[in-house]
């Protein structure tokens, strides 16, 4: 099969990407495929018209490749494609519209005010900010609303560590939400094929909070697979990342990242399109139930030809 | 190793439309193609079989000749059997590290440091402690109260690594008394220093300043040199030059890492240094970097915003600019990167998370149009998140005082007077 890889592109996660792709398209040569390696530039519809690949392979992070963008394009030219779909996509890459989502689908997810800069230039937000700290507590967490991985994501533990926090998510996005900070354990939900893997718990090593330098170095992070969780704690966490999963309308696999708070989980984001590096945990925890990585990039391919299939 | 969220980014620096204030890269396009040519040629006609073959560790005796005139330009007079050539200056830290540092041991370099020797003491694992620069580079009456801690910590440091003229990222230059004082030191503790000198004849004003290893003789000082900014960086050849003990087992650890420097690049060297013209070289790439220099200087006053403060070198390639405390400039480059420019988040100069304020703005590699606009587009967005701050807190936030010649002691220091 003529397989072409999507990678890179211009999103900040674009290394983070070109290790995604790299590390498939070694995979899919392994597997007898032909390969056609796509960095997403301006000769990208060109590229996929001359080649004709018989389905894409989205390895793409971040906006752009992530959010709906890159699946737009291959729907237009009949390419079928692995991962979500453009709605789902884009629903997952916006924060904010992903929490709404969930909360209409009754999935647990932390409070949060969402703002846009013109709110603070032009309205007067600022004067809001008491009332929403008061109500939401510290410390909080100030994240973009579209952005990928970490990025920009800052713990506020007081009122006068607000405003730099919202200056940096704000170099991201013009909308930046506001979220109550959960205590409790952080664990990540790899959904194939409307099925959830074993549940993969990120144990920070250093000092540091969960961050976009630990994400993706090794050492920085232990990750454990599946989480030690009691039976009960299983079901919980499946049922809320499925239902998450479901609530976004994703399709193919996706990652649900959630915090397992004393009186139970709370979803934080839906990755549509998550890291598949050496380090990262879709693989990780598709190891843990038995599948190698290879059998994980034929298994993503067969749901992007056969969605009914899973 | 660390920050690969850094590597990232910069990895989005490289597209084509980023206007890149980020790189170190000296322009080498003003080399005369038409005698690059003639010196390969005549390297291929003359001497092709030794030029494709391996040649010995140390490097060659005529490289050394190029070397020893180099350094004879600031004084500096070696033993040719001092001198190990390496590929680039970047390896001649690493084996420096490679040599001297075992786990845990501390190596003492200057805050802001060259970035890209972070990553180098961190492999080695090395205990980094920093001291502070201001005007007059490392701070090294602080030096001496950071010794005196780790004496009584029973802690020795492996060695003091300084850039001292131009430095990279903070453009500032030590002074003749603390040149003077660092030797004294190292004399003293018999405590090695490494100085790093890869732009010491880019001087654009002021006058030139004698290295520490003119000041030691080379008894306690590990000097590193490069051929990247004089003539090309894509040649790799840089060299260093260590006391005997030093040297012997800087000489293994190159064997390890690579044989020998490329045999074919120190033809080249030596070809170019036999058409005589070398000097006459760097006195085009001096004129060249000045203007630049002036260019960029000028942009900033123009378009920063009063909040910011930099410094103002008197050559090398890179002025080191810091901002209000609240922008931190890892996030910065994210937003501007989305107006096509880019620069390097002062972080990767500090090994403590420290710098998260400050960037370095190189002014060699692009010229004075793209500078110009590359400033724009980073005051832009600076503007934007001090004005959006001013909204968020209510506040004015205040300037530091600007044009105080007396506010010298920390980075970031607004200099007056010669530019």
């Amino acid at each position: 099969m003529k397989v072409a890889v999507l990678k890179g592109g211009r999103s900040l996660e674009r290394g983070v990407s070109l290790r995604s792709g790299a590390r498939v398209e070694e995979a899919l040569e392994r597997l007898g495929h032909e390969v056609v390696s796509l960095d997403a530039g301006a000769d990208l519809v060109k590229r996929l018209t001359a080649e004709r690949p018989d389905v894409a392979f989205v390895a793409m992070h971040g906006p752009g490749g992530e959010d709906g963008t890159a699946q737009e394009l291959l729907e237009i030219l009949g390419v079928p494609f692995t991962g979500p779909g453009v709605a789902a996509c884009a629903r997952c890459m916006d924060k904010v519209l992903a929490k709404h989502e969930l909360r209409a689908a009754e999935v647990p997810t932390p409070d949060w005010f969402a703002f846009n800069e013109t709110a603070f230039r032009e309205l007067g937000a600022a004067d809001a900010l008491g009332g929403i700290e008061e109500r939401l507590g510290f410390p909080l967490v100030v994240k973009p609303s579209r952005g990928g991985s970490a990025l920009g994501v800052k713990f506020a533990a007081a009122a006068s560590e607000v405003p730099a926090a919202l200056v940096s998510a704000f170099s991201y996005d013009d909308r930046v939400l506001l979220e109550r900070f959960v205590e409790g354990r952080e664990l990540a939900v790899s959904v194939l094929g409307g099925e959830a893997l074993p549940i993969v718990e990120a144990i920070p090593t250093g000092g540091d909070r969960y961050d976009f330098e630990a994400r993706y170095e090794i050492g920085r992070t232990a990750f454990a697979c599946p989480a030690d969780l009691s039976e009960a704690d299983t079901v919980a966490v499946t049922e809320a990342a499925l239902a998450a999963y479901e609530a976004l309308g994703c399709a193919g696999f996706s990652r649900v990242d959630l915090i397992l708070a004393e009186d139970g989980p709370q979803v934080l984001e839906v990755n549509a399109i998550p890291g598949l590096t050496d380090t990262s945990l879709l693989p990780q925890a598709a190891e843990a139930a038995g599948l190698s990585f290879e059998q994980l990039v034929e298994k993503i391919l067969d749901l992007a030809l056969n969605p009914t299939a899973a | 190793m660390r920050s690969s969220a850094m590597r990232d980014l910069m990895a989005v620096t490289a597209r084509p439309e980023v206007i890149s204030l980020a790189g170190g890269l000296p322009d080498t396009s003003t080399f005369p193609p038409k005698s690059f040519a003639a010196q390969m040629t005549r390297i291929a006609q003359e001497s092709a079989a030794e030029a494709l073959q391996y040649g010995p560790t140390e490097g060659f005796e005529e490289t050394k000749d190029c070397i020893l005139q180099v350094m004879g330009a600031e004084g500096m007079l070696p033993e040719p059997e001092d001198i190990i050539v390496t590929t680039g200056g970047q390896q001649a830290i690493d084996l420096v590290c490679k040599t001297l540092v075992d786990p845990g041991d501390v190596v003492i370099c200057e805050a802001p440091t060259y970035p890209g020797a972070v990553p180098v003491f961190c492999s080695y694992q090395a205990d980094v402690v920093q001291i502070e620069c201001d005007a007059y580079g490392m701070r090294v009456e602080d030096l001496e109260g950071t010794l005196a801690r780790l004496a009584a910590e029973g802690r020795r440091p492996k060695f003091v690594y300084s850039v001292p003229s131009f430095q990279n990222p903070a453009g500032v230059t030590m002074s003749f008394e603390r040149r003077l004082r660092l030797v004294e030191l190292a004399r003293q503790h018999e405590l090695l220093v490494v100085e790093d000198s890869p732009y010491g004849l880019l001087r654009y004003s002021g006058e030139p300043l004698p290295p520490l290893y003119q000041l030691d003789g080379g008894d306690f000082v590990i000097y590193i040199g490069t051929f990247s900014k004089i003539l090309s960086p894509g040649i790799r050849l840089g060299w260093a030059v260590a006391p005997p003990p030093v040297m012997e087992k800087i000489v293994l650890g190159k064997q390890a890492s690579d044989l020998c420097t490329s045999t074919l690049t120190q033809y080249f060297v030596r070809e170019y240094f036999a058409e005589g013209r070398w000097r006459e070289y760097i006195e085009s790439l001096v004129g060249i970097y000045r203007e630049r220099r002036d260019t960029m200087l000028e942009s900033l006053r123009e378009h920063f915003p009063a909040q910011a403060t930099w410094t103002e070198p008197e050559g090398g390639l890179f002025i080191w600019a810091t901002l209000p405390e609240y922008i931190d400039t890892s996030d910065l480059l994210a937003k501007a990167l989305r107006e096509d420019v880019a620069f390097v988040p002062g972080q990767a100069a500090y090994v403590d998370g420290r710098g998260r304020n400050s960037m370095r703005l190189n002014f060699s590699g692009v010229d004075g149009g793209e500078i110009r606009e590359g400033v724009r587009r980073i005051g832009k967005v600076i503007s934007e998140q001090v004005e959006l701050y001013e909204a968020l807190t209510g506040e004015q936030a205040v300037a530091p005082p600007r044009d105080d010649a007396e506010d010298t002691n920390v980075l970031p220091f607004r200099k007056t007077g010669e530019a």
